[in-house]
């Protein structure tokens, strides 16, 4: 660089910034649509594959086992039980909640596939695989076509759920 | 080296927008017609390869999503690339080479509609000296297109007459996007979009998704009463930067060309990806093909242009024709980037 | 989500924005290019056969030998290509009718990327000469070159 003046002996650019926006009307599908209209009426819909007779929620409109389309709508529970979970004790940038807190995949009563919830109403280490919860939704003037429409899930005081009823999960 | 055939495609419906489905419930119906139409179960898919870009939809890992419509559990041999899905052919292709399998299944997607195309791919440009100034696909394709007009050897009614001759193939197209009758005088009296290109010269943006099914040796003639060969298969790439690269004179796809063996023989006909009308001019040039081969019989791109599926469509749509006997040998080419900047030959013949 | 109008009617949809707040590594040669456009000079490098390439990249797009031979170039040149914008998009540069070009500098052997405020198509030719405009205040950034203007 010494042959340039205009950069002898002064602060060089070492980064740039290169921010960009980019804006969408994102689509949600069938099947992902039917399933958020059903929460604004407090409902879980999955969908049934009529190639396994799986029942996955929420729904993409497509088996992943047999790569062929769901189209049969399935009400299913809105309690299960927990099996997995974490502590995030971790922050970051647009967390809605306070930490620590408890995230679990919870297989609810009719389902195939765990869904994701927060764990509130108890002490974060008593969380563990078999849990019974239920899910805690919004006041009925607050809801709308969003998941948000469930608060968190809350233990139930049931007994554990046995492990061969979700072993599958784990 | 193994023979290696395209033996089925199937594509979409392509549209402006289909706000009906999401990119997985768009990608299921291709999927499923692609390996039912020869009867495929897919447990005999050894391998899988997708292209498709979460930009476009603007939803994250989209590409796992769309596993889902595949049937990818318990885990398949998959993999994708971030480029037309003619580059997921060639990877698939290479494995086929090595022998571990005989069937693999490539695919390729895009919704662009969620979007704004000409922005959205600024983001693949220079991010210090390009991505910053935003200029849109439009913009860099006229700075070509102006670039081809000052040699003097091409034309802008040459162009509308390309627009004409694509939207016109295009009406035995059922798939086809824009099609029709489109009077080259009276297109060419059209304001310019950005000069010196019109919107004639430009593709329409598409919502699409298209799927083919690759064997080889004598599971492709299982599969197929005439398997689509492939013959040759190459891709290369230009400098990324404008300034550095001769764009008139496309030396990546001369190169893919030459490599691919496409003046060995007779062409019966070619499907060019040349979004843009100029970009025939330059395909047709650097791949050395005469007045007598018919270009884009299927419309081409200028009918239907899904991103990342458009390239793979032309490999397909020349199969079909290689399958159903209309023509012996066919080359196809797939298109990324800028001005042309990577581009890909396939040589198809029959038997 | 909102009710989309698609064919079937039953699908929502939802405004979605994506913002990436990226801050990028120059390295030396990019970084000595806008650290030339802060200061107000136009910084290049030079090849092993003595061809000068603006903006400068670390390596020979030919060769790929690694370069490191700053130089400085004009700040006016020619249009090597261009394209006019009758209807600018909301994110381009100028909110009036202008050119796109490649603009190869004086001193350079390549062409730059930019945008010739021009005022009307009819005085873009390929081949024309333009001049750099900077701008007001300048950081270090592409957009320290406000545009290029034709000349004389």
């Amino acid at each position: 660089m010494a042959k340039i003046q205009a950069l002898e002996g002064v602060e060089p650019v070492t980064m740039i910034d290169a921010p960009a926006r980019l804006d969408y009307t994102f689509t949600a599908g069938r099947a992902t649509s039917r399933f958020l209209k059903g929460l604004e009426k407090k409902k879980l819909l999955g969908e049934r594959s009529a190639a396994t007779g799986k029942v996955y929620i929420p729904p993409r409109g497509a088996d992943p086992v047999a790569g062929v389309p769901t189209d049969e709508q399935v009400e299913v529970a809105d309690c299960g039980t927990v099996t997995s979970f974490c502590v995030v004790n971790v922050k970051f940038y647009g967390q809605a909640m306070e930490c620590p807190y408890v995230c679990a995949l919870v297989l609810l009563d009719g389902a195939d596939v765990a869904m994701f919830g927060l764990i509130q109403e108890m002490p974060y280490e008593d969380v563990h695989p078999g849990l019974r919860v239920e899910a805690v939704w919004v006041d009925d003037n607050e809801l709308s076509t969003t998941l948000e429409n469930i608060k968190y899930f809350r233990p139930t005081g049931q007994e554990d759920a046995p492990l061969e009823t979700y072993k599958e999960h784990v | 080296m193994r023979d290696v055939a395209v033996v089925s495609f199937a594509q979409s419906e392509h549209a402006r927008a289909l706000p009906g489905v999401n990119e997985v419930e768009m990608l299921m119906p291709v999927i499923g017609q692609v390996r039912d139409q020869i009867g495929l179960d897919k447990s005999r898919v050894g391998f899988t390869c997708s292209g498709s870009t979460d930009y476009l939809a603007g939803q994250a890992f989209s590409f796992v999503m769309t596993l889902d419509g595949i049937g990818a559990w318990p885990p398949i041999s998959e993999s994708h690339v971030e480029m037309d899905a003619a580059w997921a052919l060639y990877e698939a292709w290479v494995k086929l080479q090595m022998g571990e399998i005989d069937v693999a299944m490539v695919y390729g997607y895009s919704k662009t509609s969620p979007g704004d195309l000409p922005d959205v791919l600024t983001r693949q440009l220079d991010p210090y000296c390009y991505a910053p100034l935003w200029p849109d696909s439009v913009s860099l394709a006229a700075l070509q297109a102006q670039a081809l007009l000052d040699t003097g050897s091409t034309s802008e009614r040459e162009w509308a007459e390309i627009a004409s001759r694509s939207r016109a193939s295009a009406k035995n197209n059922p798939n086809a996007q824009l099609k029709g009758d489109f009077d080259p005088d009276v297109i060419l009296a059209d304001e310019y979009l950005v000069a010196p290109l019109r919107k004639h010269d430009c593709p329409p943006i598409t919502d699409g998704a298209a799927a083919i099914i690759l064997a080889a040796d004598d599971t492709a003639r299982e599969l197929s009463k005439r398997p689509a060969w492939i013959r040759g298969l190459e891709h290369r790439i230009d400098a990324q930067s404008l300034g550095v690269r001769d764009l008139v004179n496309v030396k990546s796809l001369q190169l893919a060309g030459s490599a691919a063996g496409v003046s060995t023989g007779k062409i019966d006909f070619a499907e060019l990806h040349a979004p843009f009308t100029y970009q025939e001019v330059l395909a047709k040039r650097a791949l050395g093909l005469g007045a007598d081969v018919q270009i884009n019989p299927s419309g081409g791109a200028l009918a239907a242009n899904p991103m990342m599926a458009a390239g793979l469509v032309r490999i397909g749509e020349a199969a079909d024709r290689i399958m159903a006997g209309e023509g012996d040998r066919a080359v196809a080419t797939a298109t990324q980037g800028a001005c042309m900047q990577q581009n890909l030959v396939c040589v198809l013949e029959g038997e | 989500m909102a009710n989309t109008n698609s064919s079937d009617g039953e699908v929502l949809s939802a405004p979605l924005t994506i913002e990436y707040p990226f801050r990028r590594s120059t390295g030396p040669i990019l970084g000595a290019f806008f650290t030339g456009l802060r200061e107000g000079v136009v910084v290049g490098v030079k090849r092993s056969d003595g061809s000068v390439l603006v903006p400068p990249s670390e390596y020979d797009p030919d060769t790929a030998e690694a370069l490191d031979d700053l130089v400085e170039v004009g700040q006016a040149g020619k249009v090597t290509t261009w394209a006019w914008v009758v209807k600018p998009r909301e994110k381009h540069p100028l909110d009036r009718p202008f050119a796109w070009a490649l603009i190869q500098l004086d001193g350079a052997d390549t062409a730059m990327l930019h945008i010739v405020d021009a005022g009307s198509k009819d005085r873009m030719k390929t081949g024309m000469r333009v001049a750099l405009q900077w701008a007001d205040e300048r950081v270090g950034h592409i957009n320290d070159i406000k545009c290029f203007v034709p000349e004389g």
